[in-house]
């Protein structure tokens, strides 16, 4: 998974780009059939991931490992209806933005966003509710990063009521934007089908259970129901497997930071690289959320994966993460660097890829005999190599 | 020996063993590799020999299949205890460590010790060792070794009883493994360097399958004596233990569709002084280790060595394996293969309390707080606990001034089932079965209350409700609960599907047959209500319904060979 709704630093996710022509873009989507909708957690974990399959469109979305899939996502019906029932209007009625005059119901269907929320519409709703308190917690970071981390319009519209005509709401609220998930598959593989790991976001609020935008709706999507999905690929020159099949290459993807990593692994397994495999991952438990462990293991067996190490962070007193490992393997892993490996990094840019970073830098400064900044050097130099690529957000 | 097959047609756990270096193989290793579950396939085979199985939950083995995620791996892990004796300790230890590390419940089994299911890898060292602190080790429970060694339950039955216990203990130690593999890979025990290790009893290959040995003391057969391979059945001279018979070649299970596959009630072979029993009891598993058939894991009990060279040839080789020959079998009698429920009173003036625990499975549950009960009980009692080979409980050697303590935890928790229970769920046996064990073909421990519940329905109109009825249910042919002795007894097939089985005794001394094949519940219960009519319609005084079934020739044997 690339991006979800929440937090304000994915506002700063790197700007979409056109895609080029004929492919679909992200103002002209595509629909893609959904196949296959599968939770990939077990019954234990409270993390439902799932294992989404695409149909292509044929010879459309010639998508590459490291490529990204954007998604339209359609709000959820009883969302919008709630929102319309305090905004006290039908959802019927005829709203004008702009140009453009539709119902209520389908701008805020698929036209704006209702789980992000932004400061600028916090101060303003705060004006409007005239509410001191609201304005005060938009003015403290803290209080506001929790506000944006665990709060949607309608909590917002709920706890602090004021007056919004629906013309006004429309105008206000940001439009829809799509999400980006890396691409779990290739095409030399699966054939015409993009393969996508999602985590369904998932939060309590007041009682009521609140969810990401994209990330429900796809979970909703059956693969028996028919209903596409529209989408438009997002390429991503700059996560891209070696051209040198004989190049090693070590992937760290922790959590859905696994997906990118699966399509390389396929991808390498068709192309009859030779180089080697290794792959690191982590999770909370072995036991419900190793994510696409018969597949991994039934590569090792075949010797497609060469190495697996995992961390499970909640299965024992003392937590353990991906960088653990990283460390007690540093002595093999600086050999496989000095070998020519290529370094990839999935997951979450907050804390894990840092982490990861420093657990990298350190393992090259005392396997490498260098010091601090000779380490960081190393790296920088492996980046402009081509050679330590990151897929963070 | 011409008779032994050449190497190459040995049965793959024979080279495995072979090439274990006494049990170690590569356990270690499986142990530590974190990215699976289980364990290599041969260090699984291994473990058994360290007392554990490897199974998963098969419950919820295609809805992982589904997720991609092996399937759910857990470990059941059995404990050594010969006769089936713990502290009241020992039990609380035990129950914590239920908690700890299994799924919360312990398991009794038929074979007088306590499984705990539902250990993950990661928390096996550390629950053997666990159990290990409390005195209680797990080596040969499983494995083709020597298992369990068991014994009659229920002190107050005998007066011989504390002296054929000493003698179950110290047959148990005398067979055990001496390999140090055991302490090495649970306890951090250290490797003794330079010393090459050796088995002296069993060689470096083990037994061909596994050796069960039971101690029985007339007049009760709780531990049915006959479906083992080596018995001892206690002659008792007044107050003072004579010797025992020796018995040989019992066995329950079987395969579906393989007729060459039976079972089998051991033959009485001959009476021995209490001090001839280390001797002869290493003899006669000595000889099976020899002769055993180790390319045929289907045909490697001593039963079938017996049966293929014949009970003469068993008998010659076996006195050519001993000082001197046997004395004929003196004569014994049994009246039950039960057991004797609630308070009874011991020669030494303690009681006992023998407590019904359904299915063996100490869990609490509407009905009874087993193990809380058991728990609060244990947490008062100096004295012990006892493990039925009916997979019952015995609270064995409280004081007279201990008893209303105990009575009114009893009553607390409801732990009197046996005084509530009607007679054909309160004798019933069932083994594990689903979900953990891999061998199940139907469910048999969760299938026992409600099908014990659907049988009471059927006798309580004809006014038989009150009849004792032995009923086991096992999930496979392998014969876990001992079926094959029951009056009635239904064999899994597949889900749902059983073979009923027809006409035990109620003195572990007859093999029932089979009467109807891969039925439903329906089926079944249709043909026991026919027979419970005809039974309660023709029935002599008291007459036992697999008696019944005999004498009015509604079951007969149409094979020989039992």
């Amino acid at each position: 998974m690339r991006s979800e709704a929440g937090t304000p630093r994915r506002a700063t996710v790197t700007a979409l780009r056109p895609a080029l022509s004929p492919e679909p873009s992200r103002e002209q989507p595509v629909t893609l059939e959904v196949l296959a909708n599968q939770r990939i957690t077990g019954r234990a974990s409270a993390r439902d991931v799932r294992h989404l399959e695409l149909a292509l469109p044929e010879g459309r979305l010639r998508y590459e490992p490291g490529d990204s899939l954007g998604i339209w996502p359609e709000n959820r019906a009883a969302t919008v209806a709630q929102i319309a029932l305090l905004l006290g209007a039908r959802l019927e009625l005829p709203v004008t933005f702009g140009s453009r005059e539709r119902p209520l119901v389908d701008w805020l269907t698929r036209e704006r966003e209702l789980t992000r929320l932004t400061r600028p519409f916090i101060e303003q709703h705060a004006a409007r509710a005239g509410s001191g308190e609201l304005a005060a917690r938009a003015a403290d970071p803290a209080a506001l990063r929790q506000l944006l981390r665990g709060c949607q319009l309608v909590d917002l519209l709920r706890e602090y009521p004021a007056c919004w005509a629906p013309e006004e709401l429309v105008a206000a609220l940001r439009p829809l934007a799509p999400r980006l998930y890396s691409i779990a598959s290739s095409r030399r593989t699966v054939g015409e089908e993009a393969h996508l790991t999602v985590a369904v976001l998932e939060s309590v609020h007041g009682g009521e259970r609140r969810y990401g935008a994209a990330s429900a709706y796809l979970a909703e999507h059956s693969g028996e129901d028919g209903r596409p999905v529209r989408a438009f690929l997002e390429s991503n020159p700059r996560f891209r497997l070696p051209a040198d099949l004989a190049r090693d290459i070590i992937m760290i993807g922790p959590g859905t930071g696994i997906a990118p990593f699966r399509g390389f692994l396929q991808e390498r397994v068709a192309a009859g690289a030779s180089g080697r495999q290794w792959l690191f991952f982590g999770a909370r438990h072995f036991d419900s959320e190793f994510l696409y462990q018969t597949e991994w293991l039934e590569a090792l067996k075949r010797g497609e994966l060469t190495r697996l190490d995992v961390a499970f962070s909640r299965d024992q007193a003392q937590k353990v993460y991906v960088q653990q490992r990283l460390t007690e393997r540093g002595r093999d892993i600086y050999e496989w660097l000095e070998n020519g490996a290529a370094l990839y990094v999935c997951g979450d840019g907050e804390r894990m890829a840092p982490d990861v970073h420093a657990a990298l830098a350190a393992v090259i400064a005392r396997h490498g005999g260098r010091n601090a900044d000779a380490a960081e050097q190393y790296l920088r130099d492996l980046a402009s190599a081509k050679r330590y690529l990151r897929d963070v957000y | 020996m011409s008779t032994e097959p050449p190497v190459s047609e040995l049965s793959p756990v024979e080279r495995l063993k072979a090439d274990s270096r006494l049990l170690r193989g590569t356990l270690v290793e499986s142990l530590a590799d974190p990215v699976t579950g289980s364990l290599r396939e041969c260090d699984a085979q291994l473990l058994k020999f360290h007392g554990s199985y490897q199974q998963d939950d098969r419950d919820i083995r295609e809805e992982r299949r589904q997720q991609k995620l092996e399937p759910a791996w857990r470990f059941m892990v059995r404990t050594r205890l010969p006769g089936g004796v713990l502290s009241a300790r020992q039990w609380l230890a035990l129950d914590n460590i239920a908690e700890r590390y299994a799924n919360g419940t312990l398991r009794i089994t038929t074979r007088q010790t306590i499984q705990l299911h539902g250990i993950v890898k990661r928390e096996l060292k550390s629950t053997i060792a666990a159990l290990n602190a409390e005195l209680i080790d797990t080596i040969a429970a499983c494995g083709d070794v020597n298992r369990n060694v068991i014994a009659p339950a229920n002190p107050a039955e005998s007066r011989a009883h504390g002296e054929v216990l000493d003698w179950t203990k110290r047959l148990a130690e005398h067979l055990l493994p001496r390999s140090r593999a055991y302490h090495e890979i649970w306890l951090d025990g250290a490797r003794v360097a330079g010393t090459p290790e050796v088995e002296p009893l069993y060689g470096p290959t083990y037994l061909p399958r596994k050796f069960k040995a039971a101690f029985a003391i007339p007049p009760v057969n709780d531990v049915d004596v006959f479906a083992h391979d080596l018995g001892f059945i206690a002659i008792v001279d007044g107050e003072h233990l004579a010797g025992f018979n020796l018995t040989a070649g019992g066995g329950q299970g079987a395969t579906h569709g393989e007729s060459a596959t039976y079972p089998r009630l051991a033959s009485v072979i001959g009476f021995l002084p209490p001090e001839r029993l280390l001797e002869v009891g290493t003899a006669v598993m000595t000889l099976q280790r020899d002769y055993g058939d180790r390319s045929n894991r289907k045909h490697a009990r001593l039963k079938y060595t017996i049966d293929d060279r014949g009970l003469e040839w068993f008998r010659t080789e076996l006195y050519s394996r001993l000082a001197a020959p046997l004395a004929p079998p003196r004569p014994f009698h049994f009246v039950t293969n039960g057991d004797r429920y609630g308070w009874t009173l011991g020669y030494d003036g303690r009681f006992h309390l023998a407590l019904r625990i359904p299915g063996g499975r100490v869990r609490d549950s509407d009905s009874a707080q087993l193990r809380t009960g058991l728990r609060e009980i244990a947490a008062v009692h100096d004295g012990s606990f006892r493990l039925t080979t009916n997979q019952n409980l015995v609270i064995s050697e409280i004081a007279l001034e201990q008893r209303p303590r105990i009575e009114a935890l009893i009553h607390k928790h409801g732990l009197d089932l046996y005084a509530r229970t009607p007679p054909v769920a309160r004798d019933a046996l069932a083994c594990v079965a689903l979900p953990t064990c891999p061998l199940a073909m139907a469910e048999a421990e969760r299938y026992l209350p409600a099908f014990t519940e659907r049988v009471h329905a059927l006798l309580h109109p004809l006014g038989l409700a009150g009849e004792p009825l032995s009923l086991r249910i096992t999930g496979c042919p392998n014969g876990c609960a001992r079926p094959y002795l029951a009056e009635i007894a239904l064999i899994g097939k597949a889900p749902g599907r059983y073979n009923l089985q027809l006409g035990g005794d109620a003195r572990g001394e007859r093999l029932n047959v089979l009467h109807l094949e891969n039925v439903a519940e329906s089926a079944i219960l249709a043909e026991l209500d026919q027979l419970f009519a005809a039974w309660a319609a023709e029935r002599t005084l008291a007459e036992r319904f697999g008696d019944f079934l005999w004498r009015t020739g509604r079951v007969r044997r149409e094979r020989a060979n039992s």
